[in-house]
């Protein structure tokens, strides 16, 4: 609720030129779209639990974005903010995620069954699978913008919907503010621990409010299935493993996901979701499925191909460095992850990761008996 | 649900329980830690100011940043003129805690007559290598930094450059706002130590100083490079005068004369500072209320700051030192930034007198230690 001029109605008494961001250097989602006759519209809404355009865009405002790296460059404080702000936020939606149209509905598919294969990416090549998703709490207000109270209510309701978990997703939580020492060394060397965001875009937004209140880590046993509780989202769900299994880290994906989400609903409060724009979440780039599906792949060959961009955009597929978002690849491991959010369900999404990573898989090995891939090159999907 | 009606307005969002709200501060120590209530926070978050303020602004910078076991922050920030009256209940024990015992009944003298300061014109500048004095001014009927709009920002930039502009004599200069700076400009600015940067401390970004960077934001100096004004930095205006050596008489006489025909420009224009008689000059952190005056130099000590009392001599002479990068610096080479340790309950020629009587003070300490000769009999009483 606090950071920022949410409730600062001196401004009103501005013009709107006076007011309106200056957006020259700017290159963002946010910065293409938002021209000053949106602004001059929005100016003076507010959703009901009082989040103004000003918030909005406040993290577009200060980072001013990348020529090769397009930010989204606003942020959504509760539900309402997609119907209240969608002026702004159907353009930048549609930019962001491939033309997506306002009336457009998306499909939810959580049913792994539907995924073919999956179960046999070359583990020579293929070190890890995972697949990791987001979940607002209904009736709560998001990250940049919900109250410690709120934060510590959804905090209460992941925990006990966790606890009741039983089978392979009988676990634990750990909250960041109470960890021990030995917990927090265990957690990074399993690769779980997120800590306070350090990134400007995250920082600009107000997500790292009240830092380490109502924030923690629960996993399973068995290490596969791990929930970040009040991160850059309500929850984080990920599931992952050593190996190229990809239809079993999906299947327990799905399974545990539903299971959680039904222990919501009996508390009335269900996750957010509209047909229009499937699950909501903080960044309106994670919107639909908000799934990120994706391998670590050992590809030094294929990486350095001249058309490995064009082959990762025909697949649909984006890569990343192993330490995740805006890293650098190592050793010619890369994550190779879905580019897409919305606009095709889950098992789609995932279907693309496990046909796209064999077929690169091959070219791969083709490409390390010094013959040619250019007969493999796919259509764009 | 429309705008929220203003004026010490109740608050009517729907509010959850307050211990369900109230901030977890048992690992934090900085002042709004030490004095924040269960019950102070249920009675204040009923509030907020005119411009809707409210108590979580006030705290959230405290909230985020626990504090150090040897650095008390103050751990909250004003986001405009009537949070210190709004949320009196909080800020009035951290004023008191800050401010050695300040009283909510005190009243502050303001005092910017340099005639009235004694000496000042001849600390050894084989020892200073500069004297400075800043002070920082809001500007009355635009928030705070921590909150004002882009259009309040911009227009407290433009009523600044105007009356800045006006300014003539040694006191003649320019403007360079911070956003269409050019690379020669900047880097001048940084060898002259004129450019402030966007803020990277956790301590002023938790508290949404930096939102819009760099936009409004600027630095004008006059053609001698003596006197330096900020615009919408920390505060809406840092006011700066500064030179090598140790003629603090004189830098501190072109502050005066400089900061109060600045007042004039603004009266001029129908917007005064703020000021009241009980907290001075009104600033976002209330560390800086009263004179909002740092005055200090760059003074070499090497072997007065390896003395064993050296601290209990800055303490009985209200000084505070600093390393010559600023708060929160080292000292480089036995340097040090001492400047007065005071901001509210004394004037302003009170505590630049305290800085010139103590570095003269300190100065032939360190000359005595030079010799090996003890300073025992030069030991101050506590001021």
């Amino acid at each position: 609720m606090p950071f920022g001029n949410t409730h600062n109605n001196f401004k009103l008494n501005f013009s709107v030129d006076d007011e309106y961001p200056d957006l020259t250097k700017h290159n963002n989602h946010m910065a293409k779209l938002l021209t000053k006759e949106i602004y001059a519209k929005l100016r003076d809404k507010q959703t009901p639990t009082g989040y103004t355009l000003d918030d909005v865009i406040q993290t577009g405002v200060d980072n001013p974005g990348h020529p090769f790296i397009m930010t989204v460059g606003c942020v959504a404080g509760d539900e309402e903010s997609y119907e209240v702000f969608k002026d702004l936020l159907d353009p930048v939606i549609s930019d962001r995620h491939g033309g997506y149209k306002a009336t457009d509905k998306h499909k939810t598919d959580l049913n792994f069954e539907n995924l073919k294969g999956g179960d046999d990416l070359d583990p020579n090549y293929v070190l890890s699978s995972r697949v990791r998703t987001g979940r607002s709490i209904k009736g709560y207000a998001l990250p940049p913008h919900n109250t410690r109270g709120e934060r510590r209510a959804v905090e209460r309701l992941s925990v006990e919907a966790l606890n009741s978990l039983d089978g392979e997703f009988k676990g634990k939580y750990y909250p960041l503010k109470s960890m021990t020492d030995a917990e927090q060394e265990q957690l990074i060397n399993d690769h779980f621990l997120f800590d306070k965001p350090v990134s400007p875009l995250l920082l600009a937004a107000g997500m790292a409010r009240d830092w380490p209140d109502g924030r923690g880590i629960w996993h399973n046993e068995n290490k596969t299935f791990l929930v970040w509780v009040n991160e850059e989202d309500h929850l984080r769900v990920i599931a992952m493993q050593k190996g190229g299994n990809m239809k079993e880290v999906f299947k327990r994906f799905c399974v545990g996901l539903q299971r959680i989400e039904e222990i919501f609903k009996k508390h009335n409060h269900g996750f957010m979701w509209n047909e229009h724009l499937g699950f909501i979440l903080t960044c309106p780039s994670n919107l639909g499925t908000g799934l990120r599906g994706g391998v670590h792949v050992k590809l030094p060959k294929l990486s350095t191909h001249a058309k490995f961009e064009e082959i990762l955009t025909r697949l649909r597929l984006q890569k990343r460095g192993t330490g995740g978002v805006d890293t650098a690849s190592v050793g010619g491991v890369f994550d190779i992850s879905n580019a897409d959010r919305i606009g095709s369900s889950e098992v789609d999404q995932v279907q693309c990761v496990v046909d796209g990573v064999k077929l690169m898989v091959e070219m791969e090995k083709k490409l390390e008996k010094g013959e040619s891939i250019d007969s493999m090159i796919p259509a764009q999907k | 649900m429309g705008n929220i009606n203003t004026k010490l307005a109740r608050l009517t969002i729907k509010q959850r329980p307050v211990e369900d709200e109230f901030p977890d501060l048992t690992e934090h120590c900085n002042h709004m830690a030490k004095v924040l209530t269960l019950d102070m926070y249920r009675r204040l978050r009923q509030h907020c100011t005119p411009n809707g303020f409210t108590i979580d602004h006030v705290i959230q910078t405290g909230v985020d940043n626990p504090g150090h076991p040897f650095i008390m922050t103050v751990g909250c920030v004003a986001g405009d003129e009537e949070t210190y009256e709004v949320f009196k209940d909080l800020l009035d024990p951290i004023i008191q805690d800050r401010h050695g015992g300040y009283k909510p009944t005190d009243k502050h003298k303001t005092d910017l007559n340099p005639s009235n300061l004694k000496g000042g014109d001849d600390l050894d500048s084989n020892y200073v290598l500069s004297s400075r004095v800043r002070t920082g001014r809001s500007i009355r009927g635009f928030c705070l930094p921590p909150h004002c709009s882009r259009g309040e920002r911009r227009a407290v930039e433009k009523l600044s450059v105007e009356a800045l502009g006006v300014l003539s004599g040694d006191l003649k200069g320019k403007y360079y706002a911070l956003k269409n700076m050019t690379d020669a400009k900047q880097q001048q600015l940084i060898d002259d130590h004129f450019l402030f940067d966007k803020p990277v401390s956790p301590l002023l970004l938790a508290s949404g100083m930096a939102r819009d960077w760099p936009d409004a934001r600027g630095i004008w100096h006059n053609d001698t490079k003596t006197f330096l004004v900020w615009v919408n930095e920390e505060d809406h205006l840092r006011v700066i005068s500064m030179q090598k050596g140790g003629n603090m008489k004189e830098v501190f006489t072109r502050f005066c004369t400089g900061l109060t025909k600045i007042e004039d420009l603004f009266k001029n224009k129908g917007h005064s500072f703020m000021w009241n008689e009980h907290l001075g000059y009104v600033l976002t952190c209330p560390s800086n209320l009263g004179t909002g005056l740092r005055a200090g130099v760059h003074v070499k000590l090497p072997n007065l700051s390896k003395y064993r009392q050296f601290e209990e001599i800055l303490k009985r002479l209200r000084l505070q030192k600093r390393g010559t990068g600023g708060v929160d610096t080292a000292a480089v080479g036995g340097i040090f930034d001492i400047s007065n340790a005071d901001r509210l309950g004394f004037s302003e020629v009170e505590l630049v007198q305290m800085v010139v009587d103590g570095v003269r003070l300190m100065i032939e300490m360190e000359k005595r230690l030079e010799k090996s000769q003890s300073i025992d009999d030069l030991m101050p009483a506590q001021k």
